[in-house]
């Protein structure tokens, strides 16, 4: 919650900029982040739902919330799913990130 | 549409062969465990992306002609618009989806204030504007001046309504068909209907394109 009294999130009716009409076509690694939530919400998973996608992204906190681009959100919000729920553990990701780093892509 | 503006910062078109950002990182790091766990594997990730591209607003469009030229059609859609868009073999679960009719009092808009709920199955994904704070917030603020911002100035006669979107309820406009298309086909009507239309940010418009091929 901030001083309005509302979430990062909850900006419904505030005033804001003109809007800038962008039609930016989500990137490759964009669209794989869409579809491993889609694939974790859908049957036969259901090892996550929407509102819990939403509920990790309004918990990322203000400074995270403004300065993540949407699916930078979307896939932060997943990871802390997952680990929440021990699908994958904290170790296995920290090898694995090293790991992916370690390729120098 | 596509030169309205540029890709916001963090839009750049990216490849494997550039250098990850710490999110792209974790993306690879997280889609190969859960394919080493067995929890997905490659293959569908690979058809997801596939039907995310496949999903495009012609779906949405389809619908939209087949009301216009079938009543029975529209009424169907209107009380019961999962129900019907099953008819177009088009499957929208798992959120309910309900569609809003503009007529002559009424415009309608959609937003989704908290996030960037969207009637992906009819439209595909969502533009970069819809997931912006500008228009998350302003839309249902002043929503004549944030159409008017898209091009569209409403007459004050006319009434602009809200609908702001859930994770379990999506919406969807159903714009009014435009004069002078008595003799489109159900084809022509549909290519009319532009994604901004159904978001309610434009309306339909005959264009010379459109009406050319329809004339006998």
């Amino acid at each position: 919650m901030d001083s309005r009294g509302r979430g990062t999130h909850d900006i419904g009716g505030l005033a804001g900029a003109p809007i800038e009409l962008s039609e930016h076509e989500a990137a490759f690694w964009e669209k794989r982040v869409d579809a491993i939530l889609m694939l974790l919400v859908g049957e036969p998973r259901r090892l996550i739902s929407v509102d819990e996608l939403r509920r990790g992204i309004e918990q990322l906190g203000a400074g995270a919330y403004e300065r993540l681009s949407y699916y930078e959100r979307w896939i932060a919000s997943i990871t802390t799913l997952l680990l929440e729920k021990g699908v994958i553990t904290v170790d296995e990701l920290g090898r694995k990130i090293a790991e992916v780093e370690g390729r120098g892509a | 549409m596509a030169d309205r503006g540029h890709d916001h910062v963090h839009a750049s078109p990216v490849d494997e062969d550039s250098p990850h950002s710490y999110h792209q990182t974790l993306e690879v790091a997280v889609r190969e465990l859960l394919i080493e766990k067995g929890v997905i594997d490659a293959d569908e990730v690979r058809a997801a992306v596939e039907e995310m591209d496949a999903r495009t607003p012609a779906r949405g469009a389809r619908v939209v002609a087949r009301a216009w030229t079938d009543p029975d059609f529209r009424a169907r859609l209107l009380a019961d618009a999962p129900a019907a868009c099953r008819e177009l073999d088009i499957d929208v679960s798992p959120a309910q989806l309900t569609v809003t009719e503009n007529t002559e009092d009424v415009h309608n808009v959609i937003v989704c204030t908290l996030c960037s709920c969207y009637p992906r199955p009819l439209l595909g994904l969502p533009p970069s504007w819809y997931k912006s704070a500008s228009y998350r917030s302003r839309a249902v603020r002043e929503p004549r001046a944030v159409l008017q911002e898209f091009g569209l100035d409403l007459p004050e006669t006319v009434a602009v309504r809200v609908h702001d979107s859930t994770a379990d309820l999506r919406y969807i406009v159903l714009p009014q068909r435009p004069e002078g298309t008595d003799t489109f086909s159900e084809d022509d009507l549909a290519a009319l209907v532009t994604r901004d239309c159904l978001i309610g940010v434009a309306v339909p418009r005959v264009t010379r394109t459109v009406a050319e091929p329809a004339s006998p």
